[in-house]
């Protein structure tokens, strides 16, 4: 395998360090983590130092260690959770009631108007970061994570080089357009975006061994950073081939980030379920087997009536045999005869 | 062309819709001759099966003409007349290589859906809800058939529609039934519901070597049916089913019991109010009466065929039973397309004449009616037959079949 691994979503995708993810979202968390903590000693341990630091009266060091202990459990907290979104945006709160407290004190008659300022300044600019810390948690920064496997009734070599032509993968996962192979291991993609919107990345081949694995990962710079792995496993007695196939992509902010989400659905696993279920439908029976209600696709809100389909409809159908150049694997099936 | 649509509970509208064309390359078009209503269709219509959508085309026990072939069909040709079995199975998977068509794993483009619900999916089936692929049914003029050159059989021009149509379903489901009890010979079977698929599993367990058959309804019309076919007859509304069978044997049972009757189960009344109550509040979706007894009735260490459809969670399910006194479940829907060539050998042989099912025979422009009749067993209905192209003349094959038109 490759060592080169500059990004935490092919780390994840092809396992080369499970269960450590390092986006930057997280780091920013721990980074506030370590701020509560220090912070919380301070407030709680020299809360006269904290009181004149910040302009405010030394009447209030009871407040302020109160405020100590707050900041305290907000870092450990960020601490002992895996992924520590209630504890960050737990800082976001702390930091609103702290804005509020140096609002109040400012009014006082003892106040030192231009050192609350600058606290004040200080605590909002890390309210920003942690509201940003926050939202990115919240949103699943971290990357959007799929994984699905199947069996297909065929040898693991046949399985795997189809794979491994990664201008078939079209041909089965419904919202690529195209990939083309560019030489050097590297492929240009494109997807099927709603309203037109195409979305385009280049992808390099990180690990590829014959019959076991295949990884590929989005160049840097892309439009959508993403990785995906699949493995081949021989099926207990010879019953065909597993396959077990792990993506992954980070969402981005705007519009492309918008399309990018829409074209990986609300259920990233059931898609790529759904993907590796045509993909075995192409293996095994040649094409992939459409119903009157799934030509526009299978989901929930794709599904006609189980009816046929007036010519007009059927120029806005998705994935139609017509568009499949060959039907695979015909030959063979024909020379096995009927089966009954 | 015209198709029966449904469009919610008891609704049904013959209607146009655009003709169906090849999407895959091993379909076939078939111009429909002959199509029947099927027990297992009032499920659908009753609203007792979920992912129906408004407009689907119901049936899926049809035959007819091939009209059209997809280009990687070459066992068929345009012209030949043929029967389609109601599950849509590939022939490639593993489990089309094991027989077990009604589980293929390539012809139900809405597994997903089975899969919440049941685990895993099983095939696709025409006109049978979206759960099971929504492909256009077959209660229509013309019907696109998947996997045409695995699925479908040709039948000699000298057998009518009547005698081959249920090579569909309702025989080789019938006969499934029955094989599933591992009849030896001397077995009594007591067979629950004789409906058409309980009118087959009756003949086809003597067929299979059974001694004396048992058949349980309350259908005066259905029990009558029941006796021509060879069986002795129980009317649970007149006694107590329990009681009566262990009578009849001694008090050690019958060696093997067939559910043929499946969700929505009649039974007496206390039960029955139980069982409804639950239904309608979503705490069972299916009504299990006669599992139950099938169970209870069953001698040591014998078979409970279930062969009748269930669609999900039943409630007072006895286990113990089933568990302390070595009882095989076996069930599935029928694999037809194992059963089609072998049965087809036995109509043409004059083993059976599979028409003396037929009750009705109208137009497809009746389907509504049809199914009203057939749901409250009005007019001595048990079985109809819809052709497309029907227009009343010839249609009693005896004095005794009702022709409507």
């Amino acid at each position: 395998m490759s060592t080169n691994q500059q990004t935490g979503t092919f780390d994840r995708v092809v396992g080369a360090r499970p269960g450590l993810p390092s986006t930057s979202a997280k780091r920013l968390a721990k980074g506030l983590g370590w701020f509560s903590v220090s912070l919380g000693l301070a407030e709680l341990l020299a809360p006269r130092a904290i009181a004149s630091l910040s302009g405010v009266s030394n009447k209030h060091t009871g407040l302020i260690r109160l405020y100590g202990l707050r900041e305290l459990a907000s870092g450990i907290a960020i601490f002992s959770q895996k992924k520590p979104t209630e504890a960050v945006w737990s800082r976001v709160a702390g930091d609103a009631l702290d804005l509020v407290s140096l609002g109040v004190a400012c009014t006082a008659p003892d106040a030192k108007r231009g050192r609350i300022t600058f606290a004040t300044a200080n605590v909002a600019a890390v309210t920003a970061l942690d509201v940003i810390c926050a939202m990115q948690l919240s949103n699943g920064k971290q990357g959007i994570h799929a994984n699905a496997s199947c069996v297909v009734n065929r040898p693991l070599e046949e399985v795997y080089n189809f794979w491994r032509d990664f201008q078939n993968l079209p041909r089965f996962m419904r919202h690529l357009d195209s990939v083309v192979d560019i030489g050097e291991g590297r492929s240009r993609w494109k997807a099927k975006g709603p309203a037109g919107m195409d979305v385009e990345w280049e992808a390099m081949i990180v690990a590829d061994v014959p019959g076991e694995v295949i990884t590929w990962r989005s160049l840097e710079n892309s439009d959508v950073d993403n990785a995906g792995a699949v493995r081949f496993e021989q099926a207990a007695g010879g019953r065909g081939t597993i396959v077990k196939v792990n993506f992954e992509y980070q969402p981005m902010a705007g519009v492309l980030g918008a399309t990018v989400a829409k074209l990986f659905g609300e259920e990233p696993n059931q898609q790529l379920d759904d993907d590796l279920r045509r993909f075995k439908q192409v293996l095994e029976v040649g094409e992939v087997v459409v119903s009157d209600a799934t030509l526009l696709g299978t989901g929930y809100m794709a599904q006609r009536p189980a009816r046929p389909a007036a010519a007009s409809e059927l120029e806005g159908a998705e994935m139609l045999p017509s568009e499949t150049a060959t039907n695979y694997g015909s030959e063979e099936r024909r020379s096995e005869g009927r089966i009954i | 062309m015209k198709a029966n649509c449904w469009y919610g509970k008891t609704t049904l509208s013959v209607e146009d819709v655009p003709d169906p064309q090849i999407l895959n390359q091993r379909d076939a078009i078939v111009k429909i001759s002959s199509t029947a209503i099927c027990g297992s269709d009032l499920h659908l219509y009753n609203g007792f099966i979920p992912t129906m959508q408004r407009g689907d085309i119901l049936g899926h026990e049809f035959m007819g003409e091939v009209v059209e072939v997809g280009r990687e069909v070459s066992n068929l040709k345009v012209g030949d007349r043929v029967v389609v079995p109601f599950p849509i199975a590939c022939g490639n998977c593993f489990f089309c290589k094991e027989k077990m068509f009604s589980l293929c794993e390539n012809s139900n483009p809405n597994a997903w859906m089975a899969e919440k619900m049941f685990g895993h999916a099983a095939s696709g089936i025409f006109g049978y809800s979206h759960l099971t692929g929504g492909f256009a049914g077959g209660q229509a003029e013309y019907a696109r058939v998947p996997f045409a050159d695995v699925g479908p059989i040709k039948v000699p021009e000298h057998l009518s529609d009547e005698q081959v149509l249920f090579l569909s379903d309702i025989f080789p489901t019938g006969y499934m039934g029955a094989e599933m009890c591992d009849i030896k010979p001397g077995d009594t079977i007591a067979i629950w519901g004789c409906g058409p698929v309980g009118q087959f599993s009756i003949r086809s367990a003597f067929l299979l070597g059974a001694e004396r058959v048992i058949a349980i309804d309350e259908v005066p019309e259905r029990l009558k049916m029941a006796e021509d076919g060879g069986a002795e007859t129980i009317n649970y509304r007149e006694e107590s089913v329990y009681e009566r069978l262990m009578d009849m044997t001694g008090g050690r049972g019958p060696d093997a019991c067939i559910d043929d009757v499946g969700m929505e189960a009649h039974a007496p009344a206390m039960v029955e109010i139980y069982d409804r109550v639950k239904q309608a509040m979503m705490l069972e979706t299916d009504r299990p009466h006669a599992l139950r007894e099938a169970i209870m009735c069953c001698r040591n260490g014998g078979v409970v065929s279930v062969i009748g459809v269930y669609g999900g969670l039943i409630d007072k399910f006895p286990i113990g039973s089933v568990m302390q006194r070595s009882l095989t479940i076996r069930t599935g829907q029928a694999h037809v397309q194992r059963y089609m060539q072998p049965l087809l050998q036995m109509i043409e042989n004059g083993d059976i004449d599979p028409s003396f099912v037929v009750t009705h025979t109208m137009s497809l422009d009746d389907a509504p009616h049809a199914y009203d009749i057939f749901k409250k067993k009005e007019d001595n209905c048990i079985k109809v037959v819809l052709k497309p192209d029907w227009n009343g003349n010839g249609a009693a094959k005896d004095d005794n079949y009702t022709v409507i038109h």
